[in-house]
């Protein structure tokens, strides 16, 4: 499916379509890595909703990218229960190792470092989301396994495609 | 011997899935339901069972439902709220990664129940497993038909949708959660109207958390007075309890509800790491004021930890040892306010701007004296003052940080620097 037609199935299940304006995001954020304003237009054109509805919320929720994005998202999650299990450490070395302040991205375009509040997963903090999969239980040695497994698979895709399908599995 | 009902499937291989579901006696107590009792009988059972809501308001969950008017004219929504953001908690997740055909039968009773025949599950966009796991499980018992049109053979027809959260912790708030969903910015809304009433759609809704509904079809099954007659009366059932921070044993415990909160740390979570000592513990979520070692022997249950001055929120229970510094912890949980403050009233987007910067400057060495009487009329101007709850309970867990710990708070004033640095 393109992203017009998952979007128009995703606002089946809704009774107003302006319900659908979140969903549709999420889709089309998925299918061209942020959100630039001609994207945001073509998800009001889909929906034939208000185009300040869409602008609102995708600067409203943190999930949400107006900017571009590194390939790999690093969200490290800095709040209490992953604070307590320094995770301070892990963002320093990651500046560090990968020469950028956090909310800075590789000129590479590889990587994005951020931190994030809480992701739900404090069983296993520190824990970092990189795309759709959580890594717990960090330290400084799986956060370098994680960088390289994280480069080799940039190494040997080609494309974007590539890319997602190849993304490795979470721990 | 208690025995865990919620956390059954967890380390079964394949818990997620319908057979695994269905061999443990999965959606018989749906049938039952459908079978032998009407929607009123479930309500009054889950009300004599005295279940309360375990989002962390602890409103009891069969009164909430019987608000929901019978003849609406309209349709009547279930919503299930699984946008679990408040810090330290993580039992939902966990709920709907590995045992997810426990909620969806439990919606199924309670939409049931009160008559709606749709349910969204607003679900944190951040949980991806999770959501994979429940579409999965929301198809399989579409195809069983647990789910879709005559459910059973009955005259009972209900469908769910997952719609995902985008990052916003203030969809912990119902009536701001039914504003996302509707396509708005998550604010809360003026009540009444309470959603029961004109909720998602301008339409009667009733609002559940996870844990909640993966309740209802044990109460079901095995009968409301074994729910009641695990824990304090007022405040029963089985409970999840979220164990993060500075303890040896993280992880999710299924335990009766309030057993003391210095069994649950020391024993089934094992302690403070080697040569430490406990030196606080939050025990529901960031949203709750911690309460220092000597306070420990206080029952988990809503009462007890109300009495207590603190609250069982979403029993996120988070260990502080004493290597730690109360004045960056309690700077962390009010930078993590600040962040999620959705700027709908002046009290809290303001006053916690204003209050992050006075912790920053304390913590940083910069402090000046006066400082800690300014953090306590802020506080004042935010407690009371806030729309809603998000404010509130910002200001309550700064407070109990000042209360119990105020001589570090002096001591980086006096110093000028970070004793623990």
């Amino acid at each position: 499916m393109n992203m017009r037609e998952k979007i128009e199935a995703a606002a089946a299940r809704y009774p107003d379509q302006r319900s659908a304006i979140m969903p549709a995001l999420l889709i089309a954020q998925k299918d061209h890595g942020h959100l630039p304003g001609p994207v945001l237009e073509e998800v009001a054109d889909i929906l034939g909703v208000e185009r300040i509805w869409v602008y609102e919320l995708a600067t409203f929720y943190t999930l949400f990218h107006t900017e571009p994005v590194g390939l790999f998202h690093l969200q490290l999650c800095d709040n209490l229960s992953c604070m307590l299990r320094r995770s301070e450490d892990l963002l320093r070395h990651l500046e560090t190792v990968l020469g950028i302040e956090k909310g800075g991205t590789t000129p590479d375009g590889l990587f994005t470092l951020s931190t994030v509040e809480c992701l739900g997963a404090c069983e296993m903090a520190p824990v970092m989301q990189v795309g759709d999969d959580y890594h717990g239980d960090l330290d400084i040695a799986r956060i370098d396994a994680l960088l390289d497994r994280l480069r080799a698979t940039a190494g040997q895709a080609t494309g974007a495609a590539d890319l997602a399908a190849a993304a490795p599995p979470g721990e | 011997m208690f025995e865990p009902v919620l956390l059954r499937n967890m380390d079964v291989p394949d818990g997620h899935l319908l057979a695994t579901y269905e061999a443990g006696g999965g959606y018989q107590a749906l049938a039952k339901a459908l079978r032998e009792h009407t929607p009123d009988e479930i309500v009054d059972l889950v009300k004599q069972s005295n279940l309360r809501g375990r989002g962390g308001a602890g409103f009891p969950t069969g009164m909430k439902w019987s608000f929901v008017p019978k003849r609406a004219g309209k349709p009547k929504y279930l919503c299930c709220n699984a946008d679990e953001g408040e810090p330290g908690t993580f039992k939902d997740r966990i709920i709907m990664e590995r045992d997810p055909h426990q909620l969806i039968e439990g919606m199924a009773i309670s939409a049931y129940a009160i008559g709606a025949e749709t349910a969204y599950v607003y679900i944190r966009g951040e949980y991806v497993l999770a959501i994979r796991r429940l579409e999965q499980a929301i198809a399989e018992a579409h195809e069983k038909g647990y789910l879709g049109t005559r459910i059973l053979g009955s005259d009972f027809s209900f469908v769910v949708h997952i719609h995902c959260g985008a990052g916003a912790y203030i969809c912990g708030e119902e009536t701001a959660m039914l504003d996302s969903l509707e396509g708005k910015r998550a604010q809360p809304r003026l009540k009444p109207p309470f959603p029961a009433v004109e909720g998602l759609y301008a339409s009667p809704t009733a609002i559940n958390n996870v844990e909640t509904l993966a309740c209802v079809p044990h109460i079901l099954a095995r009968g409301p007075d074994w729910f009641r007659g695990i824990g304090p009366d007022k405040s029963p059932g089985p409970k999840l309890y979220c164990l993060s921070g500075q303890v040896r044993k993280p992880g999710l415990y299924e335990l009766p509800m309030g057993i003391p909160l210095r069994e649950l740390v020391e024993d089934h979570a094992g302690g403070p790491p080697p040569g430490r000592k406990i030196k606080a513990v939050i025990p529901g979520g960031v949203s709750a004021p911690l309460i220092p070692e000597c306070g420990l022997d206080v029952g988990m249950d809503f009462d007890s930890l109300a009495a207590a001055g603190s609250m069982l929120g979403s029993a996120g229970v988070i260990v502080i040892d004493d290597s730690t510094c109360m004045v960056k912890v309690a700077t962390r949980i009010i930078e993590f306010f600040h962040h999620e403050s959705c700027g709908k009233c002046t009290p809290c987007r303001e006053g916690l701007n204003w209050v992050v910067k006075v912790l920053r400057r304390v913590e940083a060495g910069q402090g000046a004296p006066g400082d800690l009487e300014q953090l306590e009329a802020l506080c004042k101007g935010i407690f009371g003052n806030s729309f809603c709850a998000l404010g509130d309970g910002a200001a309550m867990g700064l407070k109990a940080a000042l209360a119990h710990f105020e001589h570090e708070f002096v001591a980086h004033i006096e110093e000028q620097r970070c004793p623990f640095h």
